[in-house]
Order: structure tokens, then sequence, then C-alpha cells
């Protein structure tokens, strides 16, 4: 099994960073061995669709999980549809967070929990709640 | 003659100052007025147009058909607006992101995508008395403002003497697609700290467009001279100063533009129109 963490650095020990489109990089782990690699994410620097390039990695990567903090609409439709667990809302380390996971701590959303643009940045787009309606 | 007006911020008196205009000169040019804000259009409560004629604006998307599709991920590598998401069982296009610029369809090998329409907003045509008047609106909850746009200035500025476009506030891709190709943009600011830094970023958007640019102070402020400073020193000319004042909002409350409200301040937009005109010459 493989569980793609959403990370401030480079280790186990690292962060996890809340921001799931911008995200720099991502842990991928095998929870049994606990040896991981680590991601680049194209989606840090996309113009936009952040989230949907990088949910789109993830799944090439064949994760089956995401724990992260706050993942948007689009992105949360693209893991789901690949029928990848989507946890959001955890904090900790990344060590922590995966054996939390596979302790079952954890309850997938069912729904995103940002807005769309969420981790974009000031100035991206006149800020005006807009719902998908995807 | 083509005139934008904008502004870095929204609420600084860019419709006020664009509608004034339009009401001011109307019997002396032929006129036109675009009110592009296609988020919250509001001009017409001031100009009162007859509408004629409603267009739907579309943008062609992709559809993918996917006994066709290979899962290549050709096409979601070439969208540079990730508005394709190719999974390995699945396909999932995102509409609402994609610019119609047909890049998927050119590289998909297997013939798997055509190019459906879109729905993103409406075009209103109408006419007030001595001026044309067009708006857009944006459905809700679609994003791209600037398909509509875009259809909305299609023809802009050919038949009339003059066209103001009202803009979209801020500096970003909707307010570009507005401002482009006119011959001068009237920048609307406040006289605080937060409307000098907004001016500055709305004029190095406009510099980067070629396209000239003057300021009008809104409820200037005479203890507040930063926005004057800063026009001084970078050569920016300020046409019009229109003062704090309680009679001035009122009307505008009410639904009347200062021009149609006050005879001195018609007079005032007229001579705005003419110091206008001078620096497009
Ligand atoms: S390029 Fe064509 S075949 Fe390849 S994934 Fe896209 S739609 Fe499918
Ligand atoms: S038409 Fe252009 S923007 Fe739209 S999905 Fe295709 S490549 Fe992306």
């Amino acid at each position: 099994m493989k569980i793609a963490v959403s990370s401030t650095g480079a280790s186990l020990n690292s962060q996890i960073e809340p921001r799931f489109g911008r995200c720099e990089q991502f842990i991928i782990v095998d929870p049994e061995t606990m040896r991981f690699e680590v991601m680049e994410n194209p989606g840090s620097i996309a113009s936009g669709g952040a989230g949907i390039t990088t949910a789109q990695e993830i799944a090439r990567k064949g994760a089956e999980a995401v724990i992260t903090g706050h993942c948007g609409p689009n992105a949360h439709r693209v893991l789901t549809t690949a029928g990848i667990d989507v946890i959001t809302g955890v904090s900790g380390t990344v060590q922590e967070v995966v054996t939390g996971y596979i302790r079952g701590q954890y309850t997938p959303s069912v729904n995103p929990n940002a807005p769309e643009h969420f981790g974009a940045g000031a100035g991206f787009k006149r800020g005006k709640g807009k719902g998908s309606n995807l | 003659m083509l005139i934008s007006i904008a502004s870095g911020k929204g609420g600084t008196g860019k419709t006020l100052v664009a509608t004034s205009l339009a009401c001011a000169i109307k019997d002396t040019y032929s006129v036109e007025l675009i009110d592009c804000d296609v988020e919250e259009p509001n001009a017409h409560i001031f100009i009162n147009p007859e509408f004629t004629v409603s267009e739907v604006v579309e943008t062609p998307v992709p559809k993918i058909d996917e006994s066709k599709c290979n899962h290549c991920a050709k096409c979601s590598k070439a969208c540079v607006f990730n508005a394709i998401a190719i999974l390995n069982e699945s396909v999932l296009t995102f509409p609402d992101l994609c610019h119609g610029c047909g890049v998927c369809a050119f590289v998909c090998e297997r013939k798997a995508i055509t190019e459906v329409p879109y729905r993103t907003g409406l075009i209103e045509k109408g006419y007030a008395p001595g001026i044309k008047f067009k708006q857009g609106k944006l459905d809700i909850g679609r994003a791209m403002a600037t398909p509509v746009i875009k259809k909305l200035k299609e023809d802009a500025g050919k038949e009339q003497d003059v066209t103001f476009i009202d803009s979209p506030p801020g500096t970003s891709c909707s307010m570009v697609e507005a401002v482009d190709a006119s011959d001068l943009c009237l920048l609307v600011t406040e006289s605080t700290p937060f409307g000098l830094n907004d001016l500055e970023l709305a004029l190095q958007t406009i510099n980067q467009l070629g396209v000239p640019g003057a300021v009008i102070i809104n409820r200037a402020r005479p203890e507040d001279r930063r926005v004057e400073q800063y026009c001084q020193q970078n050569q920016v000319p300020i046409l019009m100063q229109i003062p704090l004042d309680y009679s001035i909002a009122r009307l505008y409350s009410k639904g009347i533009t200062l021009a149609l409200g006050s005879p001195q301040w018609r007079e005032n937009f007229r001579h705005l129109f003419e110091k206008t005109k001078e620096l497009v010459r």
C-alpha cells in the first residue's frame, strides 16, 4: 500500500503541509516498511488547476490514500474518482499521521473542505465565495 | 475612440465616472457604453436602457469519447490550465477551468476529443436615449469571465464616435481583457494608502498592455495628498478630483449619476472628456 502525505520537508519527521495543490512535495510512504519516496509536486507551480494536476500525479503513483490539511472540490473529485481515500484536517509529522491512518484514527472525507483556489495566495482571483457546481 | 474606466479595487466610483461621462457627452457625440464588470454589472441602474437583444455566450470545451481514449494523458499534459485529468480508468474534464483553446483535441492521436459548447454567460444589448448600451453577465457558479468580455467587445468602437468600457475592478485577466486595446484608460482611485497601492498595480498592468493612463481621484480629501504626489513623480496626469461630498453620495444612492443630477458636474464631465480626447491625440 502507498500513502501520499503533503509535507513541508523531505523526511518522515517533517510537518504536514496544510495545502494540497500548492504543496511543494509529497512523501509517498509504504506503511508496512515505512520506506518512502519524495514526489515533487507539479501543481505547486501551475498557473491554475493546481489541485487537479497534483491529484492526477498522486493517482499515477498508485497511492491509495492522501493525507493533507485542506482539499478543494476539483482535487477531491479527481482523487475520489481514482478511488483514493482523502483524509483532511490533519496535522502532525508525516510519521505520526501515517501511523494514525493505519490505526484507523481518521475517516476519509466525503466532501472537499476548502474552497477553490484556497492555497493560491492573495490576488489570485477576486475573492468571492464561489461554490463549484460540479 | 475606445476609453476604458478601471480601478485597482472595487467600490471606487468607476461606474459613476463611466456613466457620467456617457451622459455628459451624449448630445454632442454618438456614444456607446459597455459594462464589462460581468460579475456584478450595475451601470444599467444609472442608464435605464431598454434591452432589445440578448445572446448566450458559450465556450468550446472538450468532450472525451471514452471508448476511443487509451488514457495516454497527452491531452492533460498539453493543457496549461489543467482542465483535464486522465486517470487509469477514467477521464475527468473541468469545463470551468477550460479556456477553449483547442490544444487538447489537436494533440489527441485517437481523435477521442470533440468540442462541445459550454454556456458561461449572457450578453444584453439595448438603448437609452442617446446611448447604445451593452452589458454581460457571468452565469452563477461560472469562473471564466474573459469569454463574456471578449464577446462584449467584439465590435466595440466601430459604430460610435466614443465607446466607454466599464472594466471589472482589480488587475485580473478579466480587467486585462476589458482594458486591452483601448486608446486610454481612466483609473479611478481614492486618496487613501489602499487606493494608492491598488493604483500602482493597475498602472503597471496597463503599462504592460501599452495603454496610456490617466487618474481620477474620487472621494478626494485635501488632507491626503499621497496619490497626487505619486502621480506627479510618475508623470501620470490627474484629470479630475471628485470631493467626498454628501450630496454626491445621496444622488448616487438614488440611482442618479452625477452628470445627470447636477448641471455643474455635467459641465465638469464634458470638460473631462475634452481633456481625455486631447491625451488620446
Ligand atoms: S490524448 Fe486522447 S487518447 Fe490520450 S488521454 Fe487524452 S483523450 Fe485519451
Ligand atoms: S481546450 Fe485548451 S484549455 Fe480547454 S481543456 Fe483543452 S487544452 Fe485545456
